[in-house]
This record gives C-alpha cells, sequence and structure tokens, in this order.
C-alpha cells in the first residue's frame, strides 16, 4: 500500500526526475521591455529522494510483516 | 595672471560638465519586481536553476556616447533563491554563499570597450569590479543595451521617463571566490553562469 502510495504521489506530482520542489518557476515576459521574469508558484514536485524513501520504507515494512507473520504461525502451532 | 587662472579653472569645469551633458540617471529598483538575476550550475541529478529579485542601483548613461557607462548594480543575497528549500538553507548558510555575512553582490562599471551599434540595441563589453562572498575580482562582461526613450510611463502610469534594458551572460568560478572550495566540483560545478536581466528607470522631472 506504502509503495503504491508513494508512486501513486510521484506520478501525480508530474513524475519529477530531480529533487523534490516546493516551487516552481514560470517565465513570465514583460510587455514593455520584453525582459523574461522567472516567476517562482508555490507547487510541490515530489522528487526521487522522497519516492526513494516511500519504496524503502515500504520494503522493510514488508520485510517486518513476513517476520511477524512467521512468528504469528509459530506461536499458533 | 589672475584673470588667467579663473579663465582656466572655469573652462576645466565647462569641460567635466559636458562630458555628463547627455548622461542620465537610471535607477533599477524595479516597482513591479521584474529586474532579475539568474543562476545557474551543474550538480549530479538535475542542474541548480535560481534566481534573484532584490535587485537595485544606479548607472549613467548616454545614448549618444554608450562608453560612458558608470555605475553599480547590487544583488540582495538574502533574495536568491531556489526551488528546494533544503537546498536553500545550503546555498544560504556559512558553508556556501554566507549571506548572513556577505549581504550583497555587486558589480561596479568601470570601463566599456568594444561599443557596437545593432538598430536600437547596443552591445559592449564592460569591465568593472564584480565581488561575491567577500571577494572583489575584476571581469568584463558582454551586455546588450536597449534605450527606450519615452517608454517609463507605459511601465509606471503617470510617470514620464526613459529606460534603460540591460541584459547579460556570463560564466564565473565559485573558487575564485572563495565559496565552498573544498566542495568537489562533480558534486557542485565550479563554473556559474550568470544572466542579468535588468532595466532602469530615468523618471522626467
Amino acid at each position: 500500500m506504502l509503495a503504491l502510495a508513494t508512486l501513486g504521489a510521484w506520478l501525480a506530482t508530474g513524475a519529477h526526475s530531480g529533487w523534490t520542489k516546493t516551487s516552481v518557476t514560470v517565465v513570465e515576459v514583460d510587455a514593455v521591455t520584453g525582459l523574461e521574469n522567472p516567476v517562482q508558484q508555490k507547487k510541490f514536485v515530489m522528487g526521487v529522494e522522497l519516492l526513494g524513501v516511500g519504496l524503502i520504507g515500504a520494503a522493510v515494512l514488508a520485510g517486518a510483516s513476513f517476520l511477524f507473520k512467521t512468528t504469528k504461525t509459530n506461536n499458533q502451532q | 595672471m589672475n584673470k588667467q587662472l579663473i579663465l582656466s579653472i572655469a573652462a576645466s569645469f565647462a569641460f567635466a560638465g559636458s562630458a555628463f551633458a547627455g548622461s542620465q540617471a537610471f535607477d533599477f529598483k524595479d516597482p513591479k519586481g521584474v529586474n532579475n538575476a539568474v543562476f545557474k550550475l551543474d550538480a549530479p541529478l538535475e542542474a541548480i536553476n535560481g534566481t534573484a529579485h532584490g535587485i537595485s542601483g544606479t548607472v549613467n548613461y548616454d545614448p549618444e556616447k554608450p562608453e560612458s557607462l558608470a555605475g553599480k548594480i547590487v544583488v540582495d543575497a538574502k533574495s536568491l533563491t531556489v526551488p528546494n528549500p533544503t537546498m536553500l538553507g545550503h546555498m544560504q548558510g556559512a558553508q556556501w554563499l554566507d549571506v548572513e555575512q556577505f549581504k550583497e553582490i555587486t558589480f561596479e562599471a568601470t570601463k566599456v570597450g568594444k561599443v557596437k551599434h545593432e538598430g536600437a540595441n547596443v552591445t559592449a563589453d564592460v569591465t568593472g569590479k564584480f565581488t561575491l562572498h567577500g571577494v572583489t575580482k575584476e571581469i568584463t562582461v558582454p551586455v546588450k543595451l536597449s534605450y527606450l526613450k519615452d517608454k517609463l510611463s507605459q511601465r509606471v502610469p503617470n510617470m514620464p521617463g526613459d529606460l534603460l534594458v540591460i541584459r547579460a551572460k556570463f560564466n564565473i568560478k565559485r573558487t575564485d571566490y572563495g565559496i565552498n572550495p573544498g566542495a568537489p566540483t562533480d558534486k557542485v560545478s565550479d563554473e556559474i553562469e550568470l544572466t542579468l536581466s535588468l532595466a532602469g528607470a530615468s523618471p522626467k522631472k
């Protein structure tokens, strides 16, 4: 579930292959001077480090759940 | 003798005055907040792109004599920003730019060369003192100047005057300015590309 949620969040925020961003740059052009103005707009874009943390966390939890299952089975026997 | 001395002093003042006769002072503190400096440097995974909008300064410019350009552009170091908050903290911190101690990045023009007229625009190489991270070095920057006569009122209503647009793109090395020289260049490149997009206003009185 965690792996799917992480992957879904990463895809939903643009499948960005770089670091996580809390803003994106939009270039506006000033009508009189013709100057390009990069404007920061607040937007969360999930990066690969959070994707990695989510997937590793999911793998760790999956591993732990197998251990827990094994212990439970032994108790029942 | 006294008369000759007075005449020569008067002539000297007249000559000095004529050198700045057509020069206008342009204020680069843009009320519209468009003026910006963009910096770009390579790093693993993705290039670091950032901007700064805290720009001020004054440039004296005579459209008839572009080579007489002189002045200073100031960038507030705290206005430098990148989209990643962790990276922003590192960049502004003591190990990198140390913006608490080195509050300003400045360029003071001292000499203009290779002036070329391209229609309404002028290109030139501007030499000046560039100060970053408390280190000052003389550098030469290729610039494009556009003098926009009577265009100020189109940007700022009810304010007649002229605009001077300056565009520049040049590279510096962070190690030349003592910016974390110990950091490996394969992690954060030594070369920084700077792009300046500036408009200065000269209101008519």
